[in-house]
């Protein structure tokens, strides 16, 4: 943590040091970007704006993950299943996000519904490829254990089948926040009319730098937050029992 | 009507090599193991005694013959595979637990203190030894009250004062109520020593009380 700390720290201060030396509008200093952050805070703007995309990012993530598992695990499980869907699964992992989001939108227009899917469904290969694989390592003798004691359906999922997941399914929420958040931008840019992708592209366009870096670094905090606060103690809870 | 226990007949039982090959691993062999009775099935390894037991276990049906229960309704299976086959994330009072039909914290207790494990209850199983994982094994397969009853060189990689505590249990757990069991061994004086027959697989041979 200390050390964490500290890397954090020292990069905050070579920005600081490189801004003062560079005496450039296009690169604020650490001071000007706090500044402009707490005035957007005090405004409402930031805090709105930061709920509507964490709201986005968090309906996506939901659906992506709990359908992404699913599917995954089915493909695992069952050959016929992993052959009729292997190729649309390449195909969507390999189409640009950028195609997906744009072909979204013409088709079925610039809507919240169209936004999240374009966002789900950019997330969604990644985390079935993710599951399939731990599908696969499933261990076949303690499903023949759950087996031999006759153990229900909802508990083997539970207590057998699952926990070997956990590492998967950590794996795909970790990367697939990372990914969501980023598409998510993209999708506010194109066709939303409200939350961090679409500030970033005003102040895009106005040149504003600071204001840019000032909803960034905020977004930033929040993930490292969610982070700390909810992915590596859910880890830790898992993974309790190795050593 | 037949006596109340299993009745196996396994006609062919063959297994798919390497290349695709054939190998039969189980051929004409009827056993029964009745309800109230210990059964030790002997033979060097890899003369099907395994295979035997999954079948007799219902866990593989990849063969011609029958296998069937005489009793009031299926039979609820006590199994202790040849590895402990715990789970890791759970603790060993959780294994015992989630075995059973509905769960029976106060027999799960009792197995365990039994078996000397009731310092461990909490413990995560992969800080056991071998021999106490096989024991927790042994215990969540007696937790659950089974009709059948099938050991897989159980008593592998135990010490004696373990093997007799455990024999202890079993023989008081057959008094207390009925139960069929089939025993895979290759300890040919312990087979001797608890069944009420013995049959060497590999010689195709039932020797009866008579032969000892």
């Amino acid at each position: 943590m200390a050390t964490r700390l500290l890397v954090a720290a020292a990069l905050l201060l070579i920005w600081q040091a490189a801004a003062m030396l560079a005496q450039s509008r296009l690169l604020p200093s650490l001071l000007a970007v706090l500044q402009a952050m707490w005035a957007e805070t005090r405004s409402g703007a930031l805090l709105l704006n930061l709920a509507i995309t964490m709201a986005r990012v968090l309906v996506a993530f939901t659906i992506s993950l709990s359908l992404g598992c699913a599917i995954g695990i089915a493909m695992g499980r069952w050959r016929g299943l992993d052959l009729a869907l292997d190729t649309l699964v390449t195909m969507l992992l390999n189409l640009p996000a950028l195609v997906l989001i744009v072909l979204i939108y013409v088709w079925f227009g610039l809507t919240e519904t169209a936004a999240i899917a374009a966002v789900t469904l950019n997330k969604l290969p990644s985390t079935i490829i993710t599951l399939r694989e731990g599908a696969r390592t499933l261990d076949p003798n303690l499903a023949e254990m759950a087996q031999s004691f006759a153990m229900p359906r909802l508990r083997a999922l539970r207590h057998v089948v699952l926990p070997q997941l956990a590492p998967y399914i950590l794996t795909a929420a970790r990367s697939g926040l990372a990914l969501i958040w980023k598409i998510v931008l993209v999708v506010e840019l194109l066709g939303r009319s409200n939350g961090i992708g679409f500030q970033i592209q005003i102040y895009f366009q106005l040149f504003d730098v600071t204001l840019i870096l000032a909803y960034t670094l905020a977004f930033l905090i929040v993930v490292q937050l969610i982070e700390w606060a909810a992915l590596q103690p859910l880890e830790r809870w898992a993974m309790q029992w190795r050593r | 009507m037949a006596a109340l226990g299993l009745d196996l007949h396994v006609a062919l039982k063959s297994v798919r090599g390497a290349q695709g090959e054939i190998h039969p691993v189980l051929r004409d062999i009827h056993l029964t193991v009745g309800l109230g009775e210990m059964v030790a099935l002997i033979g060097p390894s890899g003369c099907g005694k395994t295979s035997l037991l999954r079948i007799a276990a219902g866990l593989d049906a990849d063969f011609t013959g029958s296998r069937i229960w005489h009793g009031a309704s299926a039979p609820r299976l006590g199994m202790v595979f040849q590895e402990p086959r715990l789970l890791a994330w759970r603790s060993v009072r959780q294994n015992i637990l989630l075995a059973q039909p509905a769960p029976d914290p106060a027999l799960a207790d009792q197995l365990l203190a039994r078996l000397d494990l009731a310092a461990r209850a909490e413990a995560w199983p992969g800080t056991l030894s071998l021999g106490m994982a096989r024991r927790v094994a042994i215990a969540r397969a007696l937790a659950v009250r089974p009709d059948l009853l099938l050991l897989d060189e159980a008593f592998a990689s135990l010490d004696p004062d373990n093997v007799a505590r455990i024999e202890a249990l079993l023989a008081e757990t057959w008094r207390d109520r009925p139960i069929a069991t089939l025993l895979v061994t290759h300890d040919r004086a312990q087979a001797i020593r608890l069944a009420d027959r013995v049959i060497d697989l590999a010689a195709l041979s039932a020797l009866s009380p008579a032969d000892r």
